[in-house]
């Protein structure tokens, strides 16, 4: 069992961030929440759907109000740049190519991303994929956005600029967000709330100032990344 | 015992396979409604099945065609009966031959590379993405590859029995001695409609069967490239199984 008695509440317009190890079913979260998973017992519900409950055409209705950074970007390689940000919107809407054009165009300034419409995916450094996926996320406008582990693979410049940007886009379309890291100078950075996630349950939830302070060992153990903390 | 529990796990897996497959191709079949709003998936998908197999099928099925007409001919010389070459290199290709040529090459050069694209997109979560988006996976992805084969398939048998029969006319001609006159005389007499309208049949099936068994291999791959090679070797093993099991099965119901 990977996650156990799991309890978590989310605000509209707030930014949660799930820290915790590697395996511990950080990213699992994420899937439940997407209906990817279902849980054996109790419920997700979003907006007041459940997801647990929901039927695969209201699971495509809910997550039209997502918007997804993939750990690895997750861009269609066979698409452009471009035509990546353009398929939501050619899906969902009736906007025309033009609009569309406009619209991806002024997503990807968001990113620092300008003139890369035509660029394929392979072509892109780490960076710059994470920053195409985060204006794919964002391209209809999201109410939701999941991040799951938006700087791994990245420097620590890279990493602040993802930060940076990620603070930035909040001001601007004013999502809920949940991101998923164990990187904590990013949930330091983005966070209104970070809960813990240690052996299928949340053991520590607070502001980043009550996180830094906590005094639960497990806690201090994993931001200061010293095992040694606990015998 | 054990050996029993093995072998039944194995039906049972099987069979699971086989149903799974059958659904997807159904699901597929489906949303044939949106192929003219994804037509430029469907014809990226034509000219990948269709277009760029035509070199190898013409070259598999002039050989082909060159093998049976220079078999059946030197053993009908020694009974003077080498003229009706024609006929039976005709009737050969076009009944047999052409199609499971086809479907040979199609499920060795397209099934697999489908499945390896697709068992791509799932390990590196492009399929993840698509249902995160909302945007159905076998709408976008599936049926493009179903409709395209299902169309390209007859193309490319038919251009297979073409050229078979052309590569059986060239042997006669030149090594047993069949004027091309005789040989198509030959062959124009003994091919019915019949002939042709089982081979479209049989291809369709032969299509619907390769795109199916590689959606379904590549959009189940798990455990990263040992995965995708495993979901690609399996395409064309089971493909080309059932093609040639369903092949006997079309013959023996119109012949």
């Amino acid at each position: 069992m990977v996650l156990d008695n799991l309890d978590l509440e989310v605000g509209e317009g707030e930014l949660l961030c799930i820290i915790g190890g590697s395996g511990q079913g950080k990213s699992v979260i994420l899937k439940h929440i997407l209906g990817f998973m279902k849980p054996d017992r109790g419920d997700i519900r979003v907006g007041g759907v459940s997801i647990a409950r929901a039927s695969q055409k209201e699971l495509y209705e809910v997550r039209k109000t997502y918007g997804v950074l993939f750990q690895s970007a997750a861009l269609l390689f066979s698409l452009n740049v471009g035509e990546n940000l353009a398929l939501p919107l050619r899906e969902h809407t009736d906007l025309d190519e033009a609009r569309i054009a406009e619209i991806v165009r002024e997503r990807l300034s968001w990113v620092e991303l300008e003139g890369h419409e035509e660029t394929m995916p392979p072509d892109l450094s780490g960076g710059m994929l994470k920053r195409a996926g985060l204006a794919r996320a964002i391209v209809r406008d999201p109410k939701i956005i999941l991040f799951d582990e938006p700087t791994t693979g990245l420097d620590p410049v890279l990493s602040a600029t993802i930060g940076k940007l990620i603070t930035s886009l909040r001001s601007r379309l004013r999502f809920t967000g949940i991101a998923v890291t164990h990187d904590m100078n990013l949930a330091y950075m983005i966070a209104d709330r970070i809960a813990m996630l240690y052996d299928g349950r949340i053991i520590e939830s607070g502001t980043p100032k009550e996180i830094k302070n906590s005094r639960n060992p497990r806690v201090q153990e994993f931001i200061h990344g010293m095992p040694a903390l606990i015998a | 015992m054990r050996l029993l529990e093995k072998t039944g796990e194995g039906i049972l897996r099987a069979l699971d396979g086989a149903g799974e497959t059958l659904l997807l191709l159904f699901r597929g079949l489906g949303w044939g409604r949106t192929a003219w709003r994804y037509r430029r998936l469907v014809v990226a998908q034509m000219l990948f099945c269709g277009v760029e197999s035509l070199s190898v099928v013409a070259v598999v099925a002039f050989a082909a065609g060159m093998i049976v007409s220079l078999q059946t001919g030197t053993a009908l010389a020694d009974f003077q009966l080498q003229d009706t070459i024609g006929s039976i290199v005709a009737v050969s290709v076009c009944r047999e031959m052409g199609p499971v040529f086809a479907a040979i090459i199609v499920a060795a050069r397209v099934g697999s590379a489908m499945a390896a694209q697709l068992g791509t997109m799932k390990v590196s979560e492009e399929v993840d993405a698509l249902e995160a988006m909302s945007i159905n996976p076998v709408r976008y992805l599936v049926m493009p590859r179903v409709i395209g084969l299902v169309l390209m398939m007859p193309v490319l048998a038919m251009f297979s029995d073409v050229l078979g029969i052309a590569g059986g006319a060239m042997v006669g001609r030149l090594q047993i001695g069949v004027p091309y006159t005789v040989f198509f005389d030959k062959a124009l007499d003994s091919l019915e409609m019949k002939d042709i309208g089982v081979g479209i049949l049989k291809t369709t099936v032969f299509g619907m069967i390769i795109a199916a068994v590689a959606c379904r291999q590549g959009l189940g791959a798990v455990s990263g490239a040992l995965g995708v090679g495993k979901a690609t070797t399996k395409t064309v093993v089971i493909s080309l199984m059932f093609v040639l099991i369903f092949n006997y099965f079309i013959s023996a119901i119109f012949y």
